[in-house]
């Protein structure tokens, strides 16, 4: 069985996690587009630090013995993985974007320069 | 082209609305084939009212033959999604000085002669914003099952949140006042903008009023939401929609 202090410890972390993404949100510092994958995470990880015979179920299937907090960690794990691969397309969407705009601004001087020059 | 107005009058389409400097503003994707319907039924309505098409990164020739039509053309770099693209159109209305805007979609499903309605309680006074909404609810409406629920979902959780009856939470067939204007243009939501933007309206203090309207079959029918992408939808503009709740808006104000 999960040690209770690591059950209330990984349930008081999550449901903070959960308070700061929704603040961050309502402060505009975070679009939602970009929060569900961090709410779910929280919400996940919350419901399987309080849900303790949950746990230790879920650790029974997957052939965890003896330390189901495990399960914790490696689920936590698995949903950060998530978020990076999530933010590593983004970034290249961004760079893409990032680039056209550069050269669109480039073609645009350039434009103005011209009218600049020849008015 | 206003010139032309003067040179053979017609009648002014809504009381008031002559004396107005007032603008249509077109998103458009991909709508070659109907954004030109669309500029000609808007410059027939109202000589008077310039049209710009916002462009949101299409690929087909929508951007040349609205130029052709005589439309103001804002190309996007690349595609900003409807609320982005829609925004545009706000932000060029409040630096332009425009006191009128209305919204019509490139797809040609918005008709100009519905428009009389639509301005009527902006001209008067009576409202800030005012939607379209679909004549005999949804059910004429071609959608997948997924997508009626969610907009009967967000018309009944929107009525709450904003203490008033809202029967159409997707309708992108609007009239904004100059205050409208004004707050759409410094702050508009993204995908699906409509439903937050009722609430972020309701929340400032702006008047919002629905109008029931004809519209027009969608001639292509390519509804390129899939089942997931709007339950995907959905619990993003339900997260939006609390969290909005508990945020600060105003409508900026102006110095003239």
């Amino acid at each position: 069985m999960t040690p209770l202090i690591v059950s209330i410890l990984g349930a008081i972390a999550s449901v903070l996690l959960i308070l700061v993404v929704l603040e961050l949100i309502r402060t505009r510092r975070l679009r939602e587009r970009y929060a569900l994958l961090w709410l779910l995470t929280g919400v996940v990880l919350a419901t399987l630090a309080a849900w303790r015979s949950g746990l230790n179920t879920i650790a029974g299937w997957v052939g965890v013995r003896g330390y189901p907090p495990a399960v914790l960690f490696a689920v936590g794990l698995l949903f950060i993985l998530a978020v990076l691969l999530h933010y590593s397309t983004v970034i290249s969407r961004l760079s893409d974007q990032n680039t056209i705009l550069a050269q669109r601004l480039a073609l645009l001087e350039q434009k103005l320069r011209e009218r600049e020059e020849t008015a | 082209m206003a010139e032309l107005e003067l040179a053979a009058p017609t009648l002014e389409p809504v009381p008031g609305l002559a004396g107005l400097k007032r603008m249509a503003i077109v998103p458009a994707m991909n709508e070659e084939a109907s954004v030109g319907r669309v500029i000609d039924e808007l410059n027939a309505f109202d000589p008077g009212m310039d049209v710009v098409v916002v462009d949101d990164g299409s690929v087909d020739r929508t951007a040349g033959i609205a130029a052709d039509r005589g439309a103001h053309v804002l190309r996007l770099p690349f595609n900003l999604g409807i609320g982005g693209a829609v925004q545009t159109g706000f932000r060029y209305a409040f630096e332009q000085g425009y006191d009128v805007a209305v919204r019509l979609d490139g797809d040609g499903q918005h008709l100009a002669t519905e428009l009389p309605k639509l301005l009527r309680p902006v001209i008067d006074g009576e409202a800030d914003v005012v939607v379209g909404t679909r004549f005999g609810g949804d059910g004429e409406y071609r959608s997948t099952a997924v997508r009626r629920v969610g907009i009967r979902f967000f018309a009944w959780t929107v009525s709450r949140l904003v203490g008033q009856k809202v029967t159409d939470t997707t309708s992108g067939f609007q009239a904004v006042s100059r205050r409208g204007i004004a707050l759409f243009a410094t702050d508009y939501p993204h995908d699906y903008p409509e439903v937050e933007a009722t609430v972020m309206v309701a929340k400032v203090g702006l008047r919002m009023q629905e109008v029931p309207v004809t519209m027009r079959e969608r001639a292509g029918g390519r509804s390129s939401i899939t089942a997931i992408r709007s339950v995907y939808y959905m619990v993003k503009v339900l997260l939006a929609l609390f969290v909005g709740m508990f945020r600060k808006y105003a409508v900026p104000q102006e110095d003239k």
